[in-house]
């Protein structure tokens, strides 16, 4: 069964906030990583690691540099 | 010597280590007589012949935030706490980035890091490592962490040479204050090697205890029945900053870093030389270049690792480059082996000798070997005399590295 959105919103925010520190109240929708949560490329390529283990999604490294925003990921990741 | 050389001073220390995750506690542990060396319980722990270490005391990554200590191999989150807690015991000297350096050591490097990564390789395929794999396994990792921590810009260094690495980082830190390349130096040791493979390895070498059915008595050097070394970990790192810049900001001084001295055995790559040439030179040099004399050494904390072919070796070297006067311990007997880490707590544990007077007696040495003149502090704990004091660290490693640090009371 697949996760809802807001359950993979959950899911990203906990490990966000295992590799960062940022509250994982913080990661919302909107956020673009690098403008708001402040997260270099190699964080996020620690997080898509994490992602893949947590929802069985791989993210390529082409399709990564295009995930701008969380709401990027979430839609990813449901796609 | 040159009058007018520029003298060296240790303004902070940080340690942690197998009996206290800081100095204070380190210390008090050492004064007190106890052993940080217990029986392991991991998963490998069957397929060893060695079943105990000297776990630290405190794990890091509980000290650490979380997010810092997973980027972290074990051996660079020791180092961090002990360079923190060293940093802030100096009173986060106020230095511009150029005029601060950094040389921290290990002597293995990541190697948890690097095991655990290939299992993931091997199991799970590259796409799954941490993007944080080289950095967490390089040697000079913890070096270049410390480096990033407090944004030193005079040179960061990792000065590899086995169990000789934290004395050499601590040397060659002092050398470069000297040299007139920084003002302030952030030096030291730190391992993380407690591994099945490590074990395994220094196992096949002969150069472990196997003293299973007593874990705590297990370090004994001098003691007739030692019968290898027991593998310890943790870090030690000590401030050091130039006399000028640490008056002129009326820092607290510990002691002078006055001297050291180095060589090589040109023996054999693991057995120490029988005659001890390698390490009476490294004395020798270490003495000279602090401009004293033997007599005017009182404490010496030794190499000492209690495997049977180095310690008596050690002090009759001892009697022959300084003479049999020094009270001599081994604090390995509590900590046990630090590997590249050893340079730095035991650095730490001199200067703290000096600065209290008091010099923490060896552990489990039951039985004195024959062949010892020296005036070997067990039993209790010693005073060292009023007046001016000056003290050694030695630190050997595998491949003949010498380093003898000579500190001195401030």
């Amino acid at each position: 069964m697949a996760a809802s959105e807001q359950e993979i919103l959950e899911g990203l925010g906990k490990i966000i906030n295992e590799i960062t520190g940022i509250p994982a109240s913080d990661v919302t929708p909107e956020k673009n990583f690098v403008d708001d949560l402040d997260i270099d490329s190699l964080s996020m390529v620690e997080i898509a690691v994490a992602a893949q283990d947590e929802f069985g999604v791989e993210i390529p490294d082409d399709q990564l540099k295009n995930l701008k925003t969380v709401k990027d990921v979430l839609t990813f990741i449901q796609a | 010597m040159s009058a007018n050389r520029v003298r060296v001073v240790v303004t902070g220390l940080g340690a942690t280590t197998p009996v206290g995750g800081d100095v204070t506690s380190t210390w008090t542990a050492l004064l007190a007589g106890q052993s940080g060396v217990e029986a392991l319980t991991t998963d490998w722990i069957d397929t060893v012949p060695v079943k105990f270490a000297g776990t630290a005391a405190v794990d890091p990554a509980e000290v650490l935030p979380r997010p810092e200590a997973r980027r972290l191999d074990r051996s660079e989150q020791f180092a961090m706490v002990a360079s923190r807690e060293a940093w802030q015991d100096a009173g986060a000297p106020e230095v511009a980035p150029e005029r601060l350096g950094v040389v921290v050591s290990s002597g293995i490097g990541g190697i948890n890091t690097t095991l655990a990564a290939y299992d993931t390789y091997r199991e799970r395929g590259w796409s799954r490592l941490s993007p944080f794999t080289v950095p967490m396994l390089m040697p000079n990792g913890p070096a270049a962490w410390i480096g990033l921590d407090r944004r030193a810009q005079a040179g960061v260094h990792a000065t590899v040479s086995a169990c000789a690495s934290g004395a050499e980082a601590i040397g060659y830190a002092m050398d470069m204050i000297r040299a007139g390349r920084a003002d302030v130096v952030v030096a030291g040791g730190t391992e993380a090697a407690i591994h099945g493979l490590n074990i395994a390895a220094f196992a096949a070498a002969r150069a472990m205890s196997t003293r299973n059915d007593d874990p705590a008595g297990a370090s004994r050097p001098w003691d007739r029945d030692r019968d290898g070394f027991v593998l310890g970990e943790g870090a030690g790192i000590v401030v050091l900053e130039s006399e000028e810049h640490a008056k002129a900001r009326g820092a607290r001084i510990y002691a002078y870093c006055a001297g050291v001295g180095y060589s090589a055995d040109a023996h054999h790559i693991t057995q120490p030389e029988p005659e001890g040439r390698g390490i009476i030179m490294a004395m020798t040099h270490a003495l000279t270049d602090a401009g004293i004399t033997g007599l005017d050494i009182k404490h010496v904390n030794a190499h000492a690792t209690s495997t049977p072919a180095g310690d008596v070796g050690e002090v009759q070297a001892v009697a022959k480059a300084i003479g049999t006067h020094p009270l001599v311990t081994s604090t390995k007997s509590m900590t046990g082996h630090l590997l590249g880490g050893a340079g730095g707590i035991e650095s730490v544990f001199t200067i703290k000798a000096l600065q209290e007077r008091i010099v923490p007696a060896t552990i489990n040495l039951d039985n004195l070997d024959d062949g010892i003149e020296v005036d070997l502090v067990y039993g209790e704990n010693r005073p060292l005399p009023e007046g001016d004091i000056a003290a050694v660290n030695n630190s050997f490693g595998f491949g003949g590295h010498n380093v003898s640090v000579v500190f001195k009371g401030a």
